[in-house]
Order: structure tokens, then sequence, then C-alpha cells
């Protein structure tokens, strides 16, 4: 690794200018803590690569401006935290109606409500289960490092491409304020793939495009969601991302991401110092979720215990995936309270039967 | 090299968030992983500020560092509130300006800098903050002073880099104290 180019980022920060290294050339927005520097970042570097940084009057015209350069055809994206990501929930359905790509950033805090400002992972639910109304899916990645942060973005946005709906970076305040060395940029972007559906103008040269997500034919709707949903299949067998750390012989695999998983990392580490076959299955992706990464492991491990900064909601989808072949226990902190490596230690030792 | 997991606290204003730069980049300087954490919060100057910084060979997990190796307090809430944290064997350096009483804690290293009143004597107000990262550097080592004069040229914005200068001033003056 070449250290020179190492530089230290914050994540928020990192992330804005991965994007634009990603050819993002439209951010619209509206500020919020704990993501702001996300916003700030782009405000004085959009302009000088000749892209359009707008701070909307609220979330709601912020996620239907992205909408809308989304169906022109552009790289357009957004970002907030938790409460103003329920405000984007509808331009979000929009989009996955429409069939539009496009970036949504969570740089998530304690909820429901106003909640705090501390960092959360209580928006789980709402990205993996229910972006918005109606059948549909979003692509979700879960950052890990202020690194991630940064390689996920080009990814997000190709696969949103690719299969035309809208991706999701579901961050959290401590990945989106901690500073970490990075490397960044001096890479060949590829140029994002043709969209001939945009509606950018045919000037009499092809037949307009339209951009809908309307259809009052019951039919019509079901055909196109039908058809929709085959793209969600094959996404789910192609797409999932997981990382796994000590669990090809454990007995007892953590299952975190994001800001917990790098906790859970650290004691999963002391476990094994103390002889705890203990492992961790860290999800790159939770939508589409990795399932076959967590069938492999309950072949061999006894059980999993799911470490998140909510009340337990990825437990859930742990548990179907195994299909509650293996007991998963769950350890959370909340409100913006994060766990520390010693209490999810004390949980292993405690599955482990106090094992040394 | 050992992991060094250290905590910085004090009121917003008084550099709290620059000090711990200023170690992540002799970190990142020296090649090894690091990570800068602050406390956030709706308060700007005047509100409490901690950061906590680690330093590892390996990638750093948890960025929260709650058992400090080595705590810098720069007001009386912070001592009252994190002198109990730092870990045993740890070191603990207290603008004593700043914070009245002393720890009964047998276990660590504690060092009493009057830093705001040595930076008002030698006319580098405001640089309090960077004498106590020098008590620091000279009670652990962790840097040479070639990396931290490079990681002060790093952490100093590039149009004020005419302040590089009293900051090693200030590093000198906290290492020698």
């Amino acid at each position: 690794m070449n250290m020179a180019q190492r530089v230290l980022m914050k994540g928020n920060e990192a992330l804005a200018q991965a994007a634009i290294d990603a050819g993002c050339r439209c951010f619209f927005g509206y500020p919020i803590t704990p993501q702001t520097e996300l916003a700030a970042y782009m405000a004085k570097q959009m302009p000088k690569v000749g892209g359009v940084y707008l701070q909307a009057e609220s979330e709601i015209a912020a996620i239907n401006m992205v909408q809308g350069a989304a169906a022109a055809g552009v790289r357009a994206m957004t970002s907030s935290s938790s409460p103003g990501i329920s405000l984007k929930t509808e331009g979000i359905s929009y989009m996955c109606g429409s069939d539009l790509p496009a970036l949504i950033v969570n740089v998530q805090r304690g909820g429901p409500g106003l909640g705090g400002i501390q960092p959360s992972q209580a928006d789980y639910w709402q990205a993996t289960k229910a972006p918005g109304h109606g059948d549909l899916h979003i692509l979700v990645f879960t950052p890990s490092s202020v690194q991630e942060m940064v390689d996920l973005v080009g990814k997000a946005f190709d696969l949103a491409d690719k299969y035309r709906m809208p991706a999701m970076i579901l961050a959290d305040g401590l990945l989106g304020q901690m500073m970490e060395p990075v490397e960044i940029g001096g890479k060949e972007v590829p140029v994002p793939a043709a969209k001939p559906w945009a509606a950018c103008g045919h000037r009499n040269q092809r037949e307009h495009n339209i951009v809908n997500s309307l259809y009052l034919t019951a039919s019509e709707l079901e055909d196109l969601v039908k058809k929709r949903f085959e793209r969600y299949r094959e996404i789910e067998a192609k797409e999932p991302l997981c990382e796994a750390y000590l669990v090809d012989d454990a007995d007892i695999v953590v299952a975190a991401y994001g800001a917990a998983a790098r906790i859970a990392k650290a004691a999963v580490r002391t476990a094994r110092e103390r002889g705890i076959r203990a492992g961790l299955l860290r999800p790159v992706t939770v939508w589409p979720f990795p399932k076959k990464d967590f069938q492999a492991a309950a072949r061999h491990a006894s059980r999993f215990l799911c470490v998140e900064m909510n009340m337990g909601q990825m437990v859930d989808d742990v548990r179907l995936a195994v299909e509650c072949s293996k007991p998963v226990g769950f350890f959370g902190t909340t409100g913006g309270v994060i766990p520390t490596p010693a209490q999810v230690l004390e949980q292993i030792e405690n599955l482990s039967g106090g094992a040394r | 090299m050992k992991d060094l997991n250290v905590l910085l606290a004090g009121f917003g204003g008084q550099g709290i968030l620059f000090m711990g730069k200023l170690i992540a980049y002799a970190g990142l300087i020296d090649g090894r992983e690091v990570s800068w954490l602050p406390s956030y919060g709706p308060e700007m100057r005047g509100g409490t500020a901690n950061c906590s910084v680690c330093l590892s060979d390996e990638p750093v997990c948890s960025p929260l560092v709650t058992e400090p190796d080595i705590l810098i307090v720069m007001n009386q809430p912070s001592f009252d509130r994190f002198i109990g944290s730092v870990a045993p064997g740890g070191i603990a350096i207290i603008d004593s300006s700043l914070v009245g009483g002393k720890t009964a804690r047998e276990d660590i290293s504690s060092f009493y800098v009057p830093a705001t009143a040595l930076a008002g004597e030698k006319g580098l107000q405001g640089l309090a903050n960077i004498i106590l990262v020098g008590k620091m550097l000279a009670e652990t080592r962790f840097c040479s002073l070639d990396t931290m004069r490079a990681a002060i040229e790093k952490a100093v914005p590039p149009r004020k880099q005419n302040l590089v200068a009293g900051n090693m001033r200030a590093v000198e003056l906290g290492m020698d104290s």
C-alpha cells in the first residue's frame, strides 16, 4: 500500500468526494446533524466540477429534485439523517415505481421522532422493509469504515444504474463524524452506462420517453411489479455482499453491520484470545441480505448473536436466513448509545457458557 | 508498537479537536492505523467537547475510547468525569490552571501542567492545548519531534502556516514542563 496516498478524512466528507469521483453531478439536500458535513462539502466542491449543489427548501423538495435529475439521466443524490429520510420516503417510492436510479445517503441518528443526534442503526427496518409505500425494494449498502464510505459509493451508483432502482448508503453518525485514513481518487472512473430511457429531450430524433409511476389498469400495474420483482430476485441471487471474519470454524457467530460491526469485531478478537471460537459475519449489503453466508455458517455454528445499535431489527433477517435452525440471540443499545467491546464480549462469554 | 487510546476533553474553543487531529496526523505520518472521533452536539464555543483518538498497528475496531491509556483534560467537569476511566498504568495530563485538586489514584501517572498560565506568560495565547500535547510527547514518545512538526504542518490550514513555529514552541515548552 502506498502510504503517501492515505489522507485523513471525515466519513461524511470522504463519501461526498467519492460521489463526485463516481460522476455524481447533482446534489440536492437539506441540512441535518450528523450528516451536514456531506452537504457542506458538496456545496464547496460541486461547482468546481461543473455540477449542481442545491439546498432545497425541505427534504421532500430535495428528493423530488433528485427524481427529476434521475429522470433526465443524471447521476444524482441526496443525503440526510433519520427524520429527514422519513420525509423522503414518498419520493423514494415514486423513483422505485418509475425505475429511476439515484443514491440516497442516511447517516442515521437516534429515533423515533426527532429523537437525538447521536449514532444509531434504528432505521434498518425502514431501509430494508419499507423505504416507501408499495411493493418495492432499494439496494442498501452498509459501510463499516471511512474507506468503505468511499468504496461503496461508486458501486451503489453502478448497481442503481444497472438495475434501474434507487440505492441507499445506510451509515450512522459515528461513521459520518469520525476521521480515518482513506485512499481516495486517482482511479479511472468508468463512464456510466447509457440511459436510453432518460427523458432528456428527443430532438425529433426518436419517440419521446415517459417516466411515470401511475398505472390505473390493475393488470398492467401487476405485470410491471411482477417484472420488477424478477429483477429483485436476480439481485438477491447475484449482489449480496458480506465480510466473514474468523467464521470458518466458529461456534458462536456474531452478526453485525456498520459501526456495530467494528465493536463486535473487537469483542470477537478478544473472545478468540480467551479460547472461545467466535466469528463475525458482517453484511455489507442488507438488501439484498447475504442469506447464503448465514446458511453456510449455520452448518457449523451452534448459535448466533446479532449486535445492533437499535432494539433488534436485523436480527429478524438473521433468523429468516437460518430458518430458525439455530438460536439467534440479540444484544443492542439504542437512542444514540454506542455499545462497548466489553459489553459484546460479555454476551459472547455468556453464550459460550463462560468457557475460557 | 503498542496501541494507544487517547481521550481529550475540555470546553469547546480550547482546541480539543485540533489536539486530536495532531495526534491522529502523527500516527498517519508514521504509517499507523488511526481513528479520530469527536463528540458532536449542538454546542459550539463554551460547551463541553471531547475527542477519542486511537493509534494502532492493526485497523482500529472501536473508535470510541472508554478506557484511555492517555487522558488530557482542560476543565474541571472533564477531570471529574473522566479521571476514573483512565486504564490502570495509564497517564493523565491535567491543565492545572483550570482544574483544582488532584486525583487520589495511584495506579496511574498524573502530570499537572499549568498550561493555560504558561501559554499566557510565554506569549503563546491559545496554545495551552499544544503545550499539553508536548507533555504527552515527552512522557510517551509516541512519535518523534520531526513527526510532530510534520503533523502540525498538516493540521494547520495552508493559509495559516505562519502558525507552525508558535505551535512548535508550545510543543517544546510542554516537553520541558
